[in-house]
């Protein structure tokens, strides 16, 4: 009766092995641990053994039946297992085909620049103070130290329009005077974003429209040292913090002492190259002590107060930051240019 | 301004080399452009690299000092082979050689046999690197050996276009006679040309002593001043000329001089070759010393005929006036143009009439001929805000305008003179008549400036002692007085722009600054009370309205302000009103199309889909900007910011998968504006029917808060549609008001809180007039419903059959909620049979079944 057992546990693990899928599972699961499996057999017919080798039968028949019974849940597990195996190989996808297109909006390339500037002053403490495109000649030129027929008239070519005395700001710098009036006597730091405009002839390097930042910090204590010092700050988060600068003597009505800013060229890293014309350097912006006249003129006292001035063209550092070759493509909206920022 | 290196060096000792001197310069605010190099050694990579970081650029020709030598010729000889070339017997120092040349300006030499004075030139032996005199531009070429005719050749008597000095290459060089023999001609006459950008600030630099004065300020090098002494052996002068100034304010001084007997003949060569480095043509010795003196001490002189003025004052001795132009006066000038003059215009006249637009240019009839004997040479001031009116409203530039219309200083009138007149006895042998007669009304007031440490320390940051001050000024010709802190420092005579009391301060500062050297100045940062703390919540709300498009998938444009009413007309079909708004209209447009600046964002963001319309099948774009209207209240037009959006093409952008490909319409733009004012949290918001000239008249709405209009969009109108190349699909577009959108935002928002009890979510489907707004429809829901409703949607809209011509279904999702516990089904039913109750009594509407 033993070897019977054996017989029977040997051919049903036997025949699970030859099981391929859930039907022919649960055809042997029918076949070996059914009413009529000979296993169940062998329970049912144990009453009929002598009554010695009833326990031992029994033990026996009962540890196939735990055998088979555990045999046949490793099975199904192996070939569930299995049929999603074979599943996941059948649903391969080519990971490399593009991903669904999404309409992504975008900032123009000016309003990315601006924001840094933005950013970068505003850590420094300057808010942004904002004033109008089309302005008086007062503002533009006279309260900036530029009386009608001054040489210095000659470094701004004007639009005018057809009311006298009414022009387009050929820089920010008017918002100096506006501001100052608005805060004297209280201290000023503020940069002065905007749209200017020139009489020019269009070129690669230069157009009627462009953005002007004007910086003015106003205090009873505001020197050139500090000008260097807020203007090197600015640079270093702009273009590296590694980034050297350095200070020509210049000349603007407005401010006195002038100087232009340069910073070494984080093309070429100063050994010269084409964005640097070779120089190593590039011309960033333009800067002074504000002038007695200018700051008397914004109501503020020149024996008590100092004060120092900036201005740079943001179009500027968007070109040499992303080597755009026109300045033109800035305002010629070509959505294959856009695009790309 | 081209400075020759030889010049500035007759002024200061320059040991620096030419790289370094040029950043010297740059550094304190005299911006050298560019250097050529003419004959002098280029400057080593050495050198070049000492200045790194000012690295300018360097062009021209280095004369090898072992090629490139002075050389004499004794003897021109006919070629006997060609008529046009001559043989020229040559010494160059060390052996003769026989030079072949065909310059005509050795021809008159030929066959004369051994020549009395040998002709000195610049002699170009075998293997020399020279210009190539043929090609056009500077090409480099080295000599080689050749047989022209016959006759071997292998070195050049050289012209100034094969030595780089100008692009004459008509005749070869002569030199000075007393020009030595067999030195490089390098060391005898190499030069290189400084070219500096002369701000409006340092006028007084535009001058070769202008710029040496710079130099030994910022080199402390000692700067040699000029000898003004005239050696004086004519007659006086006196009762020879007289002056009369009838406007002191215009002009300060008028210095007249008198050089008799002169011949008029070329200038020697060196001097010749100096006016051609800065720029100038030579002209004959008389009009030369004009411009010498001019380009080295910035003084512009003006050279009369004597003879002339004497007799148009009928033999008489000739008065000069300056005046003011009459009415209609006309003068022909020296370049051939006869001249209406202004009323402000300044002349110089005689008792006949006008000689010349004063510190501007000559007159024809009194200038210097080949046939003038006796030379009045005129030194004057001029207001400097009057010589730029009349350039500006003559239109005509001279290097004497340009001075002057910057500021000459009265002081310098009377040395340019003097050094004028003795050049004219060296040049041209003339007799210098004794005296001048100067006749100075109006001397200026040199100011007198005071400036503390404190002033220093407070302006420029840096400490420096009274005496420091007094020395920094002092390298610049101030003299200066110390008083405790204080130094007083009288401006010298050469300069004009040292302004008075705290302006003076200023510019004293900046020449301190200058001198001192900007790089000295530390670094430092603000240390000052902080201003007080402002939001700008204008351009905060602006820029998040920037980021709320860009999210919704917007590309945001920026585009030109100034436009054409014409390209405005574009937004509306033909026949409709148009824009009758003044523009604000400039006086100077610099092209036909941007002759005003815009009223309408919509025009520039239509431009562009124009623009990319062959690009781009499909568009969604934004800009905000400000438009330009013409304002009641004042001069100046209000500037209105708007926001303009357009969008057309596909609802997707196309990939390789199935995706809506329709094209967008009303609604996709109507979404996109829905979406941002929930953004920006704006509540009560209104959308109606409108008409708007650019817009389809069925497919046009209005947004509204309350009284306010926030702007229109919709389709663009067929017919305004046409006067663009726009792609096929619908193009829709929207203006609105950025001030109403800004003000409209809330500063704060509260929300509701997060529901705990589960809603009651049911479908309701109502039949209505066609022509009933469904927003009616929502209004009537929303007040039956009351606080218990939580959401609704609109999710289907259905026409047909079934319901009956000129009705529509609208069938719409509801969620019933409260906050306090789970509604129950008859709660629920109530609300329902409230809705359609309303629905019905107030709007008409039916059930669907």
């Amino acid at each position: 009766m033993l070897e019977s057992l054996n017989q029977i546990e040997r051919q049903a693990l036997n025949e699970l092995e030859a099981t391929q899928d859930e039907d022919s599972l649960q055809r042997w699961k029918v076949a070996h641990l059914g009413r009529n499996s000979p296993l169940m057999r062998v329970f049912d017919h144990l009453g009929a053994l002598p009554k010695e080798e009833r326990p031992s039968i029994g033990r026996r028949a009962n540890e196939v039946k735990r055998a088979l019974e555990s045999a046949f849940e490793a099975r199904s597990q192996a070939l569930v297992q299995a049929a999603v195996l074979r599943s996941l190989q059948a649903e391969r996808l080519d990971v490399t085909l593009p991903g669904r297109p999404i309409a992504r909006g975008r900032l123009h390339p000016n309003t990315q620049t601006l924001r840094r500037i933005y950013r970068i002053f505003g850590d420094m403490g300057f808010q942004v103070f904002r004033s109008r495109e089309v302005e008086t000649d007062e503002y533009n030129f006279e309260l900036l130290n530029i009386p009608a027929h001054h040489p210095a008239r000659d470094m701004w070519d004007t639009f005018y329009t057809t009311t006298p005395g009414v022009i387009l700001r050929t820089h920010t710098s008017p918002g100096q005077i506006h501001v100052m009036r608005q805060y004297a006597p209280e201290p000023i730091r503020v940069i002065l974003p905007g749209m200017c405009y020139r009489y020019e002839q269009l070129s690669a390097r230069k157009d009627t429209q462009f953005n002007q930042v004007e910086g003015l910090a106003v205090g009873r204590n505001i020197t050139f040292g500090d000008l260097k010092g807020t203007l090197t700050d600015f640079a270093r988060r702009m273009f590296g913090e590694n980034v050297r600068t350095r200070f020509r003597a210049s000349h603007f009505p407005f401010t006195e002492p002038s100087a232009e800013m340069d910073i070494e060229c984080f093309i070429c890293g100063g050994e010269g190259c084409s964005v640097c014309g070779g120089s190593g350097w590039l011309e960033i912006l333009g800067s002074g002590m504000v002038h007695p006249v200018v700051l008397r003129n914004g109501g503020y006292d020149p024996r008590i107060y100092s004060g120092f001035a900036f201005g740079m063209g943001p179009e500027r550092i968007t070109m040499l930051k992303h080597r755009i070759e026109d300045i033109r493509h800035l305002w010629m909206n070509d959505l294959r240019f856009l695009e790309q920022f | 301004m081209k400075i020759p290196l030889s010049w500035l060096k007759e002024f200061v000792d320059i040991q620096l080399p030419l790289p370094e001197l040029a950043r010297l310069l740059t550094m304190a605010g005299l911006e050298v452009e560019a250097i050529q190099v003419v004959g002098l050694p280029m400057p080593s990579s050495a050198d070049l690299h000492s200045a790194a970081h000012h690295e300018i650029k360097i062009e021209g020709l280095s004369w090898e000092a072992d090629k490139i030598v002075t050389a004499a010729v004794y003897e021109v000889m006919p070629h006997p082979n060609a008529d046009r070339l001559v043989l020229c017997r040559l010494d160059d120092g060390q052996q003769e050689h026989i030079v072949l040349t065909g310059a005509p300006n050795l021809y008159p030499y030929k066959g004369l046999g051994a020549l009395p004075e040998p002709l000195k030139v610049p002699y170009a032996k075998e293997g020399a690197r020279i210009y190539d005199g043929h090609q056009p531009g500077r090409v480099l070429t080295t000599l080689k050996r050749a047989k022209i005719r016959g006759i071997d050749s292998y070195s050049m008597i050289c012209s100034e276009k094969e030595l780089g000095i100008s692009d004459e290459h008509e005749g070869v060089i002569l030199l000075d006679p007393d020009a030595p023999v067999g030195v490089p001609l390098a060391d005898y006459m190499g030069d290189a040309v400084l070219d500096i950008a002369i701000t409006p600030n340092i006028a007084r630099c535009a001058s070769v002593l202008g710029v040496a004065r710079e130099v030994a300020a910022l080199t402390g090098q000692p700067l040699r001043q000029l000898d003004y002494s005239v050696q004086m052996e004519g007659p006086s002068i006196e009762g020879m000329a007289s002056i009369e100034i009838q406007e002191p304010e215009l002009n300060p001084r008028f210095v007249l001089g008198l050089a008799q007997n002169v011949i008029i003949r070329p200038s020697p060569y060196k001097v010749q070759l100096r006016l051609k480095l800065a720029g100038m043509r030579p002209i004959d010795n008389i009009v030369d010393a004009t411009n010498y003196v001019m380009l080295e001490i910035g003084q512009p002189l003006h050279a009369f005929d004597y003879d002339v003025l004497k007799q148009r004052a009928g033999g008489n001795p000739p008065t000069i006036i300056t005046r003011r132009a009459r009415p209609g006066e006309r003068l022909t000038t020296l370049d051939d143009v006869e001249r209406e003059l202004d009323d402000f215009t300044v002349l110089v006249c005689d008792t006949a009439g006008a000689l010349s637009i004063a510190g501007v240019m000559g007159g024809a009839e009194s200038e210097v001929s080949a046939q003038s004997r006796n030379i009045l040479l005129e030194g004057a001031a001029w207001n400097f805000i009057n010589i730029r009116r009349t350039v500006s409203a003559q239109k005509l530039q001279s290097e004497a305008a340009y001075r002057f219309s910057r500021g000459v200083h009265p002081a310098m009138a009377e040395r340019g003179v003097r050094r004028c007149l003795e050049l004219m006895r060296r040049w041209a042998d003339g007799v210098i008549a004794q005296g001048l007669i100067d006749n100075y009304p109006l001397p200026p007031r040199d100011p007198m400036v005071e400036i503390s440490t404190s002033d220093v320390r407070r302006w420029l940051g840096i400490d420096l002692t009274p005496q420091e001050i007094a020395d920094l000024l002092a390298r610049l010709e101030f003299k200066t007085e110390i008083f405790g802190q204080t130094v007083r420092a009288q401006t010298p005579d050469h300069r004009l722009d040292i302004g008075e009391g705290v302006v003076g301060m200023a510019d004293l500062m900046e020449e301190i600054a200058r001198i001192y050297g900007y790089e000295r100045i530390p670094e430092t940062r603000m240390n000052d009370e902080l201003p007080p703390q402002r939001n700008n919540l204008e351009l905060e709300r602006e820029e998040r309205i920037r980021d709320a498009l860009v999210n919704l998938g917007l590309q945001e444009i920026a585009t030109y302000r100034l436009t054409s009413p014409e390209r405005e007309a574009r937004r509306f079909p033909p026949g409709a009103a148009p824009d009758d708004l003044p523009y604000i209209q400039l006086a100077n447009p610099i092209a036909a199309d941007r002759t005003v600046m815009r009223h309408s964002l919509l025009s520039s963001v239509l431009e562009v889909v124009e623009r990319n319309a062959r690009l781009r099948p499909r568009m969604a774009l934004f800009e905000i900007g400000p438009v330009y209207l013409a304002s009641e209240e004042g001069l100046l037009p209000d500037e209105v910011p708007r926001l303009a959006i357009a969008l057309s093409g596909p609802r997707a952008p196309a990939g390789w998968q199935e995706a809506d490909n329709a094209p967008m319409d009303f609604y996709d733009l109507k979404g996109i504006l829905e979406a941002l004012l929930e953004d920006l949290h704006i509540t009560g918001v209104r959308y109606e029917p409108a008409e708007h000239p650019s817009f389809h008249p069925g497919k046009c709405a209005r947004i509204r808060v309350g009284e306010q209009v926030l702007g229109v969009f919709g389709e663009l109108h067929p017919l305004a549609r046409v006067n663009y190349e726009l792609p096929e699909t619908p193009l829709l577009a929207a203006e609105l008001n950025m001030r109403a959108l800004i003000s409209l935002t809330p500063d704060r928002f509260e929300i509701s809180a997060v529901p705990v009890f589960p809603p009651v979510l049911e479908d309701l489907a109502v039949v209505v007039d066609e022509n009933l707004p469904a927003d009616q429809v929502e209004a009537v829901i929303r007040q039956a419903s009351g606080k218990a409703l939580a959401g609704l949607r609109l999710f289907d809209v259905y026409r047909g059959e079934q319901i009956g011509a000129g009705k529509k279904s609208l069938a719409y999702s509801l969620a019933y909620q409260s906050p306090e516990r789970t509604l129950t089904a008859e709660e629920a039913q109530k609300i329902r049979q409230r809705i359609i109750r309303q629905l019905e009594r107030e709007l008409g509407a039916k059930l669907r079944s």
